[in-house]
């Protein structure tokens, strides 16, 4: 079992630069943030490594993180301009009982992460997920498809803060 | 020369009885045989993250309800642990015992559900009336205590909605006494049923390491052996004080993984409920279960990471903070979500009928896989 300044040290002897710094800021967890092209060596080592054995993704959630700046839109409505989106990974360990949390970070303009799917297979649907909600396009994910919003909804990514409900889907209204 | 064969392409569902709500399973089939299964979901996607993120942190509790709708308190219960631990607050250790038994019962009540539709999607319709007979006492113990039988909104950020009926404790007791043979009575005739054991021993076998690697949780990854259960590994509330064993699949009928041993793993949990709740039950503390409930909840910036052991496995509420009265961001981990992911996995090289057996072992709701 290791807390996340081990953890942290080991992965920046491994890995250097790639390794972005650790952030103990917020009250319950600590969060390692990790380079968005390095994510599937540094998971593939998280997991395989003999005293770390992080087997286990509890959940990949993507964030949209609101930091660029406020513009106006043709209509008037507000959009966000610059910035980032992130990814945050929790692991766990079945074997050790330890956890650590991972965050990628990404311009949200072309927001490109690497794919863990070959790593732990929960990513599959999770990155789905954070692709239908955020736009974040998971590198080498084998089936990069909407999984909660119809296949052809081509409004946006409904869980960015900027997102615009559109008028018709098909012909049919959508406000109600 | 080889036969020249085609494979075929058929959809199960949306509609369909035993998908258990919207989804559509589309099987890649040659002959009987199935080639590959591919899960279309979203049918009941209403964007729970999004409303989560206009309304105030007490505000989300009634729409924790509708993920899993056949757990609610479970849901209530992995919510409102997350807002607590970002608030850091100390709870009542009423409210703590008063909670633990509401999560048991409605484990118990879900099992039922679960055990019972799996059963009587491939055939077996009369522990089906049986069990939703034992279910019912559950749901006036809850409908006793805040008035609602599915959708409770009970427990609240640092307390309970209600405190108990003076009539609970009584009544909870006497449906222990009246449940364990339910049990038996159960074992008899569905568990240890020759034709039941048939459909299902043997079919969708789960290797551990598989089950493990898709993140599977709960009774699906206890059925492949592994006994991990979130309130034994990352105690939360109090289950550090209680006696409890974690069953696992040991392959008693067939190969351990399999069908069989994921139903047998809920049945086997559901007597290490009612222990629980006999343990707590006659200890609850005097006390008042508003007392710690906070006047204006504005979590500081951070982030948290909470988890409980739902009835399908393991519930996690992610959730980030700006400071504001309204959550950031909330992802939910739904057990049901990860735990479909295998479907694909499991159903390979079997027959269509089994895809039946298999979708019910791994009881699903849809309400949560598409939030």
């Amino acid at each position: 079992m290791k807390n996340p300044e081990e953890i942290f040290e080991l992965l920046k002897n491994e890995f250097g630069d790639t390794i972005l710094g650790l952030d103990k800021d917020t009250p319950t967890e600590s969060i390692i943030l990790v380079d968005s092209m390095n994510i599937n060596k540094i998971g593939a080592f998280l997991r395989n490594n003999n005293d770390l054995k992080f087997d286990s993704l509890m959940v990949l959630s993507g964030v949209d993180d609101t930091n660029g700046t406020k513009v106006k839109d043709e209509d008037g409505t507000d959009m966000i301009s610059g910035g980032t989106l992130s990814v945050y990974y929790h692991l766990h360990s079945t074997n050790l009982k330890h956890k650590i949390t991972l965050k990628v970070s990404t311009p949200r303009e072309n927001p490109q992460v690497e794919s863990t799917y070959n790593v732990w297979r929960t990513s599959d649907w999770h990155e789905r997920e954070a692709y239908d909600m955020f736009g974040i396009i998971f590198l080498n994910h084998p089936d990069l498809r909407r999984i909660l919003m119809p296949y052809d909804w081509e409004a946006g990514y409904p869980l960015r803060k900027d997102y615009k409900n559109p008028e018709f889907y098909k012909g049919m209204k959508v406000p109600y | 020369m080889a036969l020249k064969t085609e494979t075929m392409v058929l959809n199960m569902g949306p509609q369909h009885p035993s998908t258990h709500g919207v989804l559509r399973l589309e099987l890649e089939i040659e002959g009987e045989l199935i080639l590959s299964v591919k899960p279309h979901i979203g049918y009941l996607h209403r964007c729970f993250e999004k409303h989560a993120e206009a309304m105030t942190y007490p505000q989300v509790i009634p729409y924790t309800d509708r993920l899993d709708y056949l757990a609610a308190m479970g849901n209530n219960f992995g919510y409102v642990i997350a807002v607590e631990k970002l608030l850091g607050i100390q709870i009542p250790e009423r409210v703590e015992y008063i909670r633990i038994i509401m999560a048991e019962l409605q484990r118990i009540a879900s099992h039922l559900v679960a055990i019972a539709t799996n059963g009587a999607d491939i055939g077996a319709l009369t522990p089906f009336l049986y069990l939703f007979r034992d279910r019912e006492y559950i749901l006036s113990l809850f409908e006793m205590t805040c008035g609602a039988r599915m959708l409770y909104n009970y427990m609240w950020i640092g307390g309970l909605s209600h405190d108990i009926h003076p009539d609970f404790v009584r009544k909870t007791k006497e449906f222990i006494i009246h449940f364990r043979p339910t049990i038996i009575e159960l074992n008899n005739l569905l568990t240890f049923n020759k034709i039941f054991i048939e459909r299902t021993a043997n079919i969708g076998i789960l290797p551990i390491d598989t089950a493990i690697n898709f993140g599977a949780s709960g009774p699906v990854l206890r059925g492949s052996g592994l006994p991990f259960d979130v309130r034994r590994e990352d105690p939360y509330s109090i289950y550090n004080r209680f006696d409890f064993e974690i069953p696992t699949g040991k392959g008693l009928v067939g190969t351990v993984g399999d069908c069989w041993d994921r139903y047998y793993v809920r049945v086997l949990e559901m007597e290490q409920s009612l222990r629980i709740i006999e343990q707590a039950i006659d200890n609850i503390p005097e006390g008042d279960v508003h007392s710690a409930i906070p006047k204006r909840i504005k979590p500081p910036k951070g982030t948290v990471y909470a988890r409980v052991e739902n009835p399908r496995g393991e519930l996690g509420y992610f959730i980030i903070s700006d400071g504001n009265l309204n959550p950031f961001r909330v992802k939910v981990r739904a057990p049901s979500f990860v735990n479909l992911e295998v479907m694909g996995e499991l159903c390979k090289g079997h027959l269509v009928a089994d895809v039946i057996a298999i979708l019910g072992s791994l009881d699903i709701v849809l309400g949560e896989i598409d939030r």
